[in-house]
Parts: structure tokens; C-alpha cells; sequence
């Protein structure tokens, strides 16, 4: 089962970290990364820039809007693509990725089609 | 959840919003102030039992208003505390409060607890250091140790300079469109002022200066999110992103400044540069250019430039002439010079900085790039002439260092020549 893990908390708080605290989440991040690549039930993941650098474009009046596309409490900073047995292992994933980043809250979402497209360097 | 790093994080960004509300509530820096202190020292006790409030900001806040009302009667009456209980349990009016926040007061309140640091009566360091201590709630001691002041005469310097933003009058009420616009642009030089403190010093200076970047660009990112369509702040932020980037390879070890044309440009920092440059672009769609937006696209080109060789100088002049025309100063010319220089050589430099001898008589920077143009002409003495003022108006010891490698170059070539 393919899931979409969609990383959410406070850009606020996130932006202001240092760039040794940031190191530092990333670091610990890393290794639970390497273990999930070892167990093969990692596939890409993602780092949004800050919502800042965002745009939106409403299709219908084909509006540029700058900023999301929501205005949130907490913000859509990433997200991972895992390939598990079922919710419970998804769950067990974000569990070990939370306690290696805390603060804020992960969306597991079940992926309807996958496709990974052209390869991205 | 509730570890200190994060409770200490949250503090730190919750503060613009929620002294800025305490602000317009008790329309008083000090109670504010205050208020917003308390509140913080009950988060620290309460968040590791309680768990962090949803919303921090919103919790500061009622919090912080609770305890300034307090103090108030306290001091008219000398009346009893009400017990911790009775503040304690916040869930109830946390939600209404945080809904009320997300419209776009608090916005304006951000904006006017940044602008009352720009007040024109305050020299620009003491802006600086205002917004630092409290916007940014940097510590009095961390502040004077960065402006080499001892903490009380920091302390003191702050209080007067509180003083007279107290005495001004500042519009309580929700700005209008245009006054808005002004707040912001005043913000926004405030905010790049700040930047420019840490980014422009250098040796040990740079040391205890270098919060102040990343502080500026925090504020920028702030600004950004309340006003997320306003090109010149998308510009100043892209212009910040894109300059702080190079700050791991401006010094050499020893704390010696490396000229952007000798930097490892493998030490930048891709993340920065990216994020800036997606900034820019974002701007530039507003077809609405301001000198932030121009000074962001020459440092983009900067950045851009694999090698210092590889940089599109002939692109850099004509920026730099736009620039001119926006904010005509003989600081940009002299820029622009440089390039020019890159592009025509650099008798067409000397001659265009040639009249800002008068202006810029007393400029480091002047002397320092008329020496270099001499130099690259040939003409050894006068070079060494203008190496020579510059020395003696270097404002650091880095600064002054920097121009002996030319002199001493200067002497060898000299030497090599005569004998």
C-alpha cells in the first residue's frame, strides 16, 4: 500500500530555527531515513520551501494569487512516499519520523496513482 | 512536544504578533512589555504540564492581557492575585480568540509595533537596536555586547529611546491603504537597516553581529506573510536570502574578509540562493520594479555565476543604472563604477566616479576602488596615494588589512620593476 506522509507545522517556528538546530533535525532525520531505505518502505521525499515562496493559481478565472492556497494555522512544509503493508506500519513510520522531528503533525493519505515520471536530478 | 528547544522556539516567533497586541490593547510599550513577559513565564511553567496551546500566539496573548490588567489593578488598588486556577484553564476562550486573530488585525499590529522603532528622531543604530530588543526579544546583554557597549549604558540608551517613541503619537486605529504602504516602507528599511548592521561588520564584530541576519530575514519572512503580494517585499527578502547565502564564505579563518570575486563559491548556501531566486521571480511577475527588487536581481547575478569570470557584468550596469534613476546617490554610482570597469574598462570607471571626490570624501570604499582602478591603469603612486586614504578611513581593522595586500602588492611591483 503506497502512502502519502504530508509533513504540516508552524512555518513560523520552523523558519526560525538556526541553521545548526535545522543541521541538527535533519541529521537525526537522516538516520531514520537510512533505516527506512534499508527496509525498503521509503520512496521520495519531499522539503517545501516556506509558503512564502509560493503562488496559487485559481483554474476557473485562471487568477495568480500570490501565497498557498490556504491560509493555516499550521503549514504543508513536505511530504514522504512510503510503500507499507497497511495503516498501522504507515502509522509506525510517522511515529519513528516524529520522534526524530518534533512539533506539528503528520497527514497519512493512501495514493490513488502513482507515477514516477521523468527522472529528477 | 513539549521539549525546551521547541517551547523556546515558539516564544520566539509568537512575540511580533503577541506584543503587538498587547501593544494596541494597553497602548503602552512597557505594559506590554511586561504583559508579554508574564505570559511567557507562565507558558514555561504551564506547556510541559498542559501540553503547547494550538495556537501560542492566541495563548500569549490572553494571557499576557489577563496579567497587565492585573498589574493595573494590583498597583491602583494593591489588591489580592487572583489564584492561578482562576487563569489556568484557557481551553475555552483559546478558540474564539485565535479565530478573531487570523483576520487582519493582528497584521496591522505587527506592522505598527515595527514601525514605532523607525521613529525619525532615533538614530539609526538606536532603531537597530529597538527592533532587536523588542521586536526580535533580544536580551539587553546580547544587544550591548554586539554594539561593544556595556549592558547599562545599552539598557540606558534603550529606555531613552523608548521614551520618545512613548512621547510620539501613534495611530491606534486600523491604518488606511495609504498609510499602510507607508508603515511598510518604513519597515522595511528598518528591517534591511538590521541586516545591513550584521552583514556589513566584520572580524570579531561580525561574531556577535551575526544574529542580526538571520533576525532581519526572520522579520522579512514575517512581513512577507502579511502582506504575500507586495513585490518590494518579496524584493527585500530575496535580496537578504540571496547575500546572507555567501556568509560561509566571506571570512577567512583568521576573520579576514574575502571579496565576493575570491569566495569559494562551493561554501554558499544552495537552499538560501534557491529560495531567494524563486523570491525574485515571483516579483519581477508583478512587473512593478522598486530598488529592492533591483538590488535582489544584481545579487542574484552574483550568485548566479558559477566563477567569479562567469558573471554577466554588462547585465549588472544596466541594473545598476535603473538603480540610479530610482535612488540616485554617488553610493550606487560608485557601485556601478565597478562594473563598468568589468565592462568598459577602468578608465570609463575612474572617470565616472571622478566627480564623487566631493561627495564622497570621507568614504572608505571611494579610495579603496579609485586605488583599484589606478592600479589596473598602471599608475603606481597615485594608487598607492588613494590606497593610502583609504588606510586612514577604514572603520575596521579587516578593512584596513584588506587595502595593505594591495599596498604590499603595489611595493613588490615597485621593486620588481626597478630592479
Amino acid at each position: 500500500m503506497l502512502y502519502a506522509i504530508l509533513c504540516y507545522n508552524d512555518e513560523a517556528v520552523t523558519t526560525s530555527w538556526t541553521q545548526e538546530e535545522d543541521d541538527a533535525v535533519m541529521a537525526k532525520l537522516q538516520v531514520v531515513h537510512d533505516q527506512l531505505y534499508a527496509d525498503k518502505l521509503l520512496g521520495p521525499s519531499i522539503r517545501l520551501m516556506p509558503t512564502t515562496t509560493a503562488t496559487t493559481l485559481r483554474k476557473s478565472q485562471d487568477l495568480v494569487l500570490d501565497g498557498p492556497f490556504a491560509e493555516t494555522k499550521e503549514q504543508l512544509l513536505g511530504f514522504y512516499i512510503i510503500d507499507v503493508a497497511n495503516l498501522e506500519a504507515a502509522l509506525q513510520v510517522a511515529r519513528d519520523l516524529g520522534k526524530a522531528n518534533p512539533g506539528g503533525a503528520y497527514e497519512l493519505r493512501p495514493i490513488n496513482i502513482y507515477q514516477p515520471g521523468i527522472e529528477i536530478k | 512536544m513539549s521539549d525546551p528547544a521547541w517551547i523556546d522556539a515558539a516564544l520566539t516567533s509568537a512575540r511580533p504578533q503577541a506584543v503587538g497586541a498587547l501593544l494596541r490593547y494597553f497602548r503602552d510599550l512597557d505594559t506590554a512589555e511586561e504583559a508579554f513577559q508574564d505570559a511567557c513565564l507562565r507558558a514555561l511553567k504551564n506547556w510541559p504540564v498542559n501540553g503547547p496551546p494550538r495556537d501560542p500566539a492566541a495563548w500569549l496573548i490572553m494571557v499576557g492581557r489577563n496579567s497587565g490588567i492585573d498589574a493595573a489593578r494590583r498597583r491602583s488598588k494593591q489588591q489580592a492575585l487572583p489564584s492561578e486556577d482562576a487563569i489556568s484553564d484557557l481551553d475555552d476562550v483559546e478558540a474564539p480568540l485565535a479565530e478573531r486573530l487570523d483576520g487582519a488585525d493582528y497584521r496591522d499590529d505587527i506592522l505598527r509595533l515595527l514601525f514605532i522603532c523607525c521613529h525619525p528622531d532615533l538614530p539609526a543604530v538606536q532603531q537597530v537596536a529597538v527592533a532587536l530588543r523588542i521586536v526580535c526579544g533580544l536580551s539587553v546583554a546580547q544587544i550591548a555586547r554586539a554594539f561593544l557597549v556595556g549592558e547599562s549604558a545599552m539598557e540606558q540608551r534603550i529606555t531613552r529611546a523608548k521614551a520618545r517613541i512613548g512621547q510620539a503619537k501613534v495611530a491606534f486605529e486600523t491604518p488606511g491603504p495609504a498609510e499602510r504602504a507607508e508603515r511598510l516602507a518604513a519597515v522595511a528599511a528598518v528591517v534591511y537597516l538590521i541586516f545591513n548592521e550584521g552583514y556589513s561588520s566584520t572580524g570579531e564584530e561580525a561574531d556577535r553581529k551575526a544574529p542580526f541576519a538571520e533576525e532581519a530575514i526572520r522579520l522579512a519572512r514575517l512581513l512577507l506573510r502579511l502582506f504575500p503580494a507586495e513585490p518590494e517585499i518579496m524584493g527585500l527578502t530575496a535580496l537578504m536570502l540571496l547575500q546572507h547565502a555567501r556568509a560561509p564564505a566571506r571570512f577567512a579563518p583568521c576573520g579576514e574578509l574575502i571579496l565576493l570575486e575570491d569566495q569559494d563559491r562551493t561554501l554558499w548556501n544552495r537552499a538560501l540562493i534557491a529560495e531567494g531566486l524563486a523570491l525574485l521571480d515571483k516579483a519581477l511577475r508583478h512587473a512593478a520594479p522598486g530598488p529592492y527588487q533591483v538590488q535582489a536581481a544584481i545579487a542574484a547575478l552574483h550568485d548566479r555565476a558559477p566563477r567569479a569570470q562567469d558573471t554577466d557584468w554588462r547585465e549588472i550596469d544596466a541594473l545598476y543604472a535603473t538603480l540610479e534613476r530610482m535612488t540616485p546617490s554617488p553610493v550606487v554610482t560608485l557601485n556601478r563604477a565597478v562594473a563598468v570597469s568589468k565592462v568598459a574598462g577602468p578608465q570609463a570607471a575612474l572617470d565616472m566616479i571622478a566627480p564623487l571626490a566631493q561627495p564622497l570624501g570621507g568614504y572608505f570604499y571611494f579610495y579603496g576602488a579609485k586605488g583599484g582602478f589606478l592600479m589596473q591603469l598602471g599608475r603606481g603612486r597615485e594608487a598607492y596615494e588613494a590606497f593610502d586614504r583609504a588606510i586612514a578611513l577604514a572603520g575596521t581593522a579587516a578593512e584596513a588589512a584588506h587595502i595593505r595586500l594591495h599596498l604590499d602588492r603595489l611595493a613588490k611591483d615597485a621593486e620588481a620593476s626597478a630592479r
